[in-house]
């Protein structure tokens, strides 16, 4: 009988920690302050909490039918595969659109930088309407 | 105090699914909302995790695992199709 008390506390922990992981993960999504910090709560800690639920039900009916259940170790196993991907894409998506960010997000990866092909303008006309570079007349004696 | 444990933890799923739906409407950008949108079907998961086990069935795991593969396939797509302008080249 005390065994199932302590089963029940572990459970009961297990939930409780799982929707907290869960609703701090979407607070970091509706509260931070741009697009590549909101990325990390909903992948990380969502991911974490749910996790924690499905453990939950699945230590809850195992106990009650007294056999392993394999269905909810099915949905974390591809909820864990996928949730990085999906994070990969969206932030590749992120990079794509050039979204805007606040100077205190780490890092300058080069898809966000100005290109530094053609930002000086070169004179007009080719090559032939510039001034000849001669022995006599040098460009530093101007 | 599984039944109090229940609760508190629905509770707190369906704060995250309203904190969701916000940055849903309001997500300045298109990436915004595609996120907002991806963390909503995990949380909806959980919910209906949550519903399995208040109710005390198991019927509701298949809807969770066609939940699970198609909002991974949809965020796929939708990424996809911002990057390349094209879903399948």
């Amino acid at each position: 009988m005390t065994l199932y008390v302590i089963l029940e506390a572990i459970i009961s922990l297990l939930l409780i920690a799982g929707g907290t992981f869960a609703f701090i993960g979407s607070l970091g999504m509706a509260h931070l302050r741009d697009f590549y910090m909101r990325l990390h709560g909903p992948t990380k800690a969502t991911t974490l909490g749910i996790g924690c639920i499905l453990i939950a039900s699945m230590g809850y009916f195992g106990i009650l039918n007294g056999q392993p259940v394999v269905q909810d170790m099915l949905i974390t196993l591809f909820l864990f595969i996928t949730a990085p991907v999906s994070a990969h894409l969206l932030a590749k998506t992120g990079l794509h659109l050039q979204l805007r960010y606040v100077d205190k997000t780490r890092g300058h990866p080069v898809e966000l930088q100005d290109e530094e092909v053609g930002q000086t303008p070169m004179s007009p006309g080719g090559p032939a309407d510039r001034d000849p570079v001669t022995l006599d007349k040098r460009p530093s004696d101007r | 105090m599984l039944d109090i444990a229940l609760k508190i933890s629905l509770t707190l799923v369906m704060l995250a699914l309203l904190l969701n739906a916000f940055r849903l409407t309001v997500g300045p950008s298109l990436p915004d909302r595609i996120l907002a949108l991806d963390t909503m079907y995990v949380n909806s998961i959980a919910l209906i995790v949550l519903l399995g086990l208040w109710l005390g069935t198991k019927t509701y795991f298949e809807a969770a695992v066609l939940i699970a593969m198609l909002g991974f396939i949809g965020t796929v797509a939708v990424c996809k199709y911002l990057l390349r302008g094209d879903i399948i080249e």
